[in-house]
């Protein structure tokens, strides 16, 4: 045992160098038409030594190790506590999240413009990744190209104000129509296939988007965006320091107060403050009418609730068309705060971002879903310095997630009835 | 005759470029007849398999060697050696702890992975796509009147010549040795494997560890073919390669095969006849319909669902 121990603690720290040492240790550089190979720094291959001394030390004493790590009292004061009450825990839930929109609600006032600019791109993901939650967290169909119907309630807003100069109120409820159609008969086709095909196929559909807007230059200016967004008005009034279109004020003449800038960005994260809300609202509301219940069942047991007479393809198209209506809703959003779009906003990454801030949330949870997104655009900002280490993070912590906790940081819990059993 | 030489040069194109698919389409395809999950981060695998290639042509000339085979062999070894490490450390970390849980979470696994290894490359060796020196140069050319020339590099020539080889020595050890059969057994019935005395883990980590060493394979050449690496390489690839996967259905060995090659070709002549930015499109769209109309595959068996 002892020695078969030590093989596998050796075979791991070998592989533990072979996969880091070529990578890490040398590096290719490009001289001209040349390359050639320097080496890291020291530092570098102490790192990579101390991994594989780390590992074979693991490896060695991974039973005992594992061992005391059970019997460790738990660290968690809340872990062995009986679970609180639903009644409770649905009313503490909703205390925190009108809580967290009151706080919103002063944020802009209180800090400086880029922190509202950030703050906007975070209910912009919030939205998102509301929308993601029905569809993956709740219907259980894993969507990998949801970025496609972000690209379409933005490209939709940008496209019509350019030929026709619609406006940002209008353009929203066009934009995340349109998103929720492309939904729709994307969806009508692909959601008879099973779950990991269904990734796969929503991934191609979302890079086929993507490749149209690269490509088809004469309508979408290709690789090169659209701009000249127009920003959103408050009722005929514009934002900006003269009136660009015919018939509007500007806000800042109306209310006779100087003209400043922050005043459109302040503007632009209160709608985009509303809109989540609503989102999250209309979401909420979703979730307790029969067709939420019918999406849980389908994620549960296909066969189950088939067999109960609900519809899967009409269940499924549901979910997946409402999940593609609110990307439409963000997309518009995102169009209008960055005033010109491109279709380097809307790759793979995106999804994953977005899949990422599900997951880790806790799938099906608002609470925990809006929690996340609010981490998963803040942290990066805060730690500039570790910025280039971000995608990185994400792609070990969405490993670790599923490792340990694929329910997510804040699961969701359903409503349930405690049935006792009768004396 | 110009237009069937053209037709030719995209036909030898699109078997070059369908070789390599399949090589990596196998990757994919025997783990997932084996356990039933896409593992999203072959694609990194075969982007890794090239760099290290790449790392070690360009040690080895740094270091005075001259004589070409010996360089390809031993960066095709030292890739093939990395890659299935990687291959083993990631079943070991990512998905074996979340085996036989629901569908999607070794999935989502994956996809971290996938991400993860991106990024790792990304931060060592920079974002910038490298140049792979073209260590196999010159051709066969074919004219018929000198307009238009159809060539036969011999780059190519190696791809198709060691991919060739590559699969019959993965038929033969599929199909003769102990370890193969155990394979065959465990994609059968993991649970009989395993009741029957196979060490269904072994094998498990033996079908990462070949799909990755074919995936360096396919790393080598496909860098030396295009002529640069960037760490973004194996996503599309990746992609590429399990459409392939698919279209000739999935668990099945002979039919990534065929689905490599159908899956090259078709991309090519879309390239050389219609436009080279929509071959994406149409693979992409291939696979949707496959998927759609008969999600089994050219060659796969049915898939029962049981209740």
């Amino acid at each position: 045992m002892a020695a078969n121990n030590l093989r596998h603690a050796l075979f791991c720290a070998i592989v533990t160098l072979i996969i880091s040492f070529p990578i890490l240790g040398l590096n290719l550089e490009a001289k001209g038409i040349n390359i050639t190979l320097t080496g890291a720094k020291t530092s570098t291959y102490v790192a990579i030594v101390l991994a594989a001394v780390v590992v074979f030390v693991f490896q060695i004493f991974r039973d005992s190790f594992m061992g005391v790590l059970g019997k460790l009292p738990n660290l968690n004061p809340l872990a062995g506590r009986e679970p609180m009450e639903q009644s409770k825990r649905v009313k503490l839930e909703s205390w925190i999240l009108t809580g967290i929109v009151i706080f919103a609600l002063f944020w802009p006032f209180l800090v400086s413009r880029g922190s509202v600019d950030l703050a906007t791109l975070v209910l912009i993901y919030i939205m998102l990744a509301l929308g993601l939650n029905v569809v993956v967290g709740l219907a259980g169909l894993l969507d990998l190209g949801y970025v496609a119907f972000y690209a379409v309630g933005a490209y939709t807003f940008a496209l019509l104000s350019q030929y026709t100069g619609i406006s940002f109120w209008m353009a929203l409820p066009i934009g995340a129509l349109l998103a929720g159609l492309t939904g729709m008969i994307l969806g009508f086709p692909v959601l008879r296939l099973r779950g990991d095909y269904l990734a796969i196929v929503t991934l191609g559909f979302g890079e086929i988007i993507r490749i149209l807007l690269n490509n088809w230059t004469t309508l979408t200016g290709g690789p090169n965006g659209i701009g000249g967004i127009p920003d959103p008005t408050l009722f005929g009034m514009e934002f900006g320091r003269r009136v660009k279109e015919e018939g509007n004020t500007s806000f800042h003449e109306t209310f006779g107060i100087a003209y400043a800038s922050e005043h459109k960005i302040i503007f632009l994260y209160l709608i985009a403050l509303v809109l989540a809300v609503i989102t999250a609202l209309i979401i909420r509301r979703f979730m307790r009418m029969p067709v939420g219940r019918a999406w849980e069942a389908l994620r549960e047991d296909e066969i189950a609730a088939r067999s109960l007479g609900l519809s899967r393809t009409a269940v499924k198209l549901s979910a997946f068309t409402i999940g593609a209506f609110f990307a439409g809703f963000a997309g518009t959003v995102f169009a209008s705060k960055q005033g010109f779009i491109s279709p380097e906003s809307f790759v793979f990454l995106e999804s994953a971002i977005i899949l990422a801030i599900v997951v880790l949330g806790g799938m099906g949870s608002q609470l925990g879903v809006i929690l996340a997104a609010i981490a998963v655009t803040i942290l990066p900002e805060l730690a500039r310095e570790f910025s280039e280490y971000r995608m990185l993070i994400f792609g070990a912590a969405m490993v670790l997630m599923m490792v340990w906790r694929p329910q997510g940081l804040l699961p969701m819990r359903r409503i349930h009835i405690k049935l006792n059993r009768q004396e | 005759m110009q237009d069937l030489l053209y037709f030719s040069q995209q036909l030898i194109n699109g078997l070059t470029i369908g070789s390599a698919y399949a090589l990596i389409a196998i990757g994919y395809t025997m783990v997932y007849g084996i356990i039933g999950m896409i593992n999203f981060a072959h694609g990194e695998i075969y982007m890794i398999g090239a760099y290290t290639a790449l790392i070690a042509i360009t040690g080895l000339t740094a270091l005075g060697l001259a004589w070409l085979p010996l360089i390809l062999i031993v960066a095709l070894v030292c890739a093939m050696i990395v890659s299935s490490s990687m291959g083993w450390a990631v079943e070991r970390v990512a998905y074996r702890p979340v085996r036989g849980r629901h569908r999607l979470i070794p999935l989502i696994s994956a996809i971290g992975m996938s991400i993860f290894l991106q990024n790792y490359v990304h931060l060592a060796q920079g974002s910038r796509n490298v140049g792979f020196p073209a260590l196999i140069e010159g051709g066969f050319n074919f004219s018929a009147d000198g307009a238009f020339q159809m060539s036969l590099s011999y780059i190519q020539i190696t791809i198709f010549i060691t991919t060739l080889i590559c699969m019959i020595a993965l038929s033969l050890f599929i199909s003769r040795s102990r370890t193969g059969r155990a394979c065959r057994a465990v994609s059968q019935d993991l649970g009989m494997a395993s009741l029957l005395g196979i060490d269904t883990n072994r094998i498990i980590s033996a079908t990462f560890v070949i799909g990755a060493a074919l995936a360096a394979v396919a790393g080598l050449l496909l860098g030396m073919y295009y002529g640069s690496v960037d760490p973004l390489f194996g996503f599309i690839a990746g992609l590429k390669a399990f459409t392939a996967a698919v279209l000739g259905g999935i668990g099945s060995i002979p039919g990534a095969m065929l689905g490599g090659l159908i899956l090259g070709v078709s991309e090519s002549l879309t390239s050389g006849y219609l436009s080279g930015e929509y071959k994406d499109v149409v693979s992409f769209g291939l696979l949707i319909l496959i998927l759609l109309f008969k999600p089994t595959g050219l060659l796969g068996k049915p898939e029962v669902e049981k209740i």
